[in-house]
């Protein structure tokens, strides 16, 4: 049976009251060490990783914003061990992210206990400056967008929070719940064995549990998952061939930002930028000589395939990659139309469970018969 | 004008499929030209980039051929590249390139006449078809 703790807060208190539960595992030895999202000195928030209990007041983790995926800063603590306890406070997408890391060996989850927040969305980068600007804060913000309201003037949510079905956490050890609990209280959620010793170690009672929060959720999946159907659709509409997906890339200047910052990208070395891709200039001449023209840099769509035969079947579809783009690309609903495909074909979803194994790390012999066609 | 003739990358696997065409040569079986073939040494090793080149460039049909489950020279390699295939598949498909112009065969070292068959039947399916929707897009990002 799940364990919950209330939290409630005054205005303006949220973060005070959070930062005290993360204080009191840091002093109690339930953990050594918090990577959540703090505010930064002067503006801003990112995540950061705080080993002394002075500095959880900065903490704020319904920042609606991640500047970069959570997953990659877990691989870099996690993947050569420490050997010291980490609470990582994350966003769904980063956590199903790292769920699949686990599984390539790029995340080790031994020494840390993951937290999932509910997430509502984020905003770009400069949006959330903006946001900041304009006086908002994580409260305003919980509080507007479950009321839908997630524009703010000239911004909103980015795409891919518009259409993700996965505002609750799975996998973790403990949730930060936000989604209908109130305007005044969050709850904290232990969720495994590790987790209710965790919470134990806070200091924080248990009681209650969000009477909302099940209904709410669903809720918010639904209107979600509708949303991102009719996305597919329109998308998938408009990129039914190759030369409609070219025209989509069109601004794609080969920078590979779209690969750094996506989390499931998992090459040590990404091929495009090893000697596989680095030819002659008599390759690109006869190139050249084939149609009389070459666009250069060469290879964008080739590049964009490529990632996607590598990185669709773990899509978690964060929005990383658009937000990445210094051409305002959106291609987030490229990877994730392609990802829904793709994981459909293997009946496998990105982040569902670490036992599950992915699909091109294994075989059966007597599948996909349909591939062939043939039976002996 | 003169009959559309398909461009067909062929990657056959050393041990099997590749036999099978050298046993068909042998054998003075006839089959189109249209195949060109490339030979690897399984077809668990035909990278995705492989087959996506070869359509960006403008091949008509991309033809994998490998050992019949059980018979891999290397075990397995076979079964790995069904599952890439389904895989590349599902994602040529998105962008028009449907699955009658990307085949992956199984055919044994020892059956000639089944290489015959398959490039004939392949051949055809892709002369009715036409050329590929990615034919002289010289403008195109590719």
């Amino acid at each position: 049976m799940a364990k919950f703790a209330k939290l409630s807060f005054k205005k303006d208190e949220l973060n005070k009251e959070l930062s005290g539960f993360f204080k009191g595992m840091l002093e109690n030895g339930a953990v050594n060490a918090v990577l959540a999202p703090m505010a930064q000195a002067k503006k801003g928030v990112r995540l950061s990783l705080v080993t002394s209990a002075a500095h959880t007041a900065q903490v704020d983790p319904f920042a609606p914003v991640a500047a970069v995926s959570g997953a990659k800063i877990a691989s870099s603590l996690t993947a050569r061990p420490s050997g010291r306890k980490v609470a990582m406070v994350l966003r769904p997408c980063e956590i199903r992210a790292v769920v699949e890391l686990v599984k390539l060996k790029q995340v080790n989850l031994d020494d840390v206990l993951l937290i999932g927040m509910d997430c509502l969305g984020r905003y770009e980068n400069t949006d959330f400056a903006k946001f900041q600007e304009q006086g908002g804060t994580s409260e305003s913000f919980l509080e507007n967008a479950q009321a839908g309201k997630t524009g703010m003037g000239d911004f909103d949510l980015i795409g891919a929070c518009k259409i993700c079905e996965f505002p609750a956490a799975e996998n973790v050890d403990m949730r930060l719940c936000a989604i209908g609990s109130g305007s005044d209280s969050v709850f904290i959620e232990a969720v495994t064995s590790k987790g209710e010793e965790a919470l134990e170690k806070s200091g924080l009672k248990t009681g209650e549990s969000p009477a909302g929060r099940d209904d709410a959720v669903k809720k918010l999946v639904a209107t979600r998952t509708e949303a991102r159907d009719k996305k597919f659709t329109e998308y998938r509409a408009e990129t039914n061939t190759f030369e409609a997906l070219s025209d989509k890339l069109s601004a794609c200047i080969n920078c590979y930002n779209c690969r750094v910052a996506c989390p499931v990208c998992y090459c040590k070395e990404c091929v495009f930028v090893t000697d596989t891709f680095r030819h002659n200039g008599d390759q690109f001449m006869m190139w050249a000589d084939k149609d009389g023209i070459l666009k250069m840099p060469n290879d964008t769509l080739f590049y964009h395939l490529t990632r996607i035969t590598h990185m669709s079947l773990f899509c978690v579809g964060c929005g990383q990659c658009t937000s990445a783009c210094p051409n305002d690309i959106d291609l987030m609903p490229l990877f994730r139309t392609s990802a829904d495909k793709t994981q459909a074909r293997f009946n496998y979803q990105a982040g569902r469970s670490v036992d599950e194994e992915q699909p091109m790390a294994g075989f059966k012999s007597d599948e996909l018969v349909e591939v062939t066609g043939q039976v002996k | 004008m003169s009959e559309f003739e398909p461009k067909i990358v062929a990657f056959f696997c050393n041990w099997c499929t590749f036999t099978a065409a050298d046993l068909a040569g042998t054998s003075r079986l006839s089959y189109p030209p249209n195949l060109k073939i490339i030979r690897v040494m399984c077809s668990g090793m035909v990278d995705p980039k492989f087959v996506l080149k070869a359509f960006l460039n403008g091949a008509d049909g991309v033809l994998i051929g490998g050992c019949w489950p059980g018979d891999c020279h290397y075990i397995n390699g076979n079964m790995k590249a069904r599952r890439r295939v389904a895989l590349v598949t599902e994602l040529l498909k998105q962008f028009g390139i449907g699955e009658e112009r990307f085949w992956l065969r199984w055919i044994a070292a020892s059956e000639g006449n089944m290489l015959k068959e398959v490039a004939d039947e392949m051949t055809a399916k892709l002369k009715q078809l036409g050329p590929s929707p990615l034919q002289n897009k010289g403008q195109m990002v590719v």
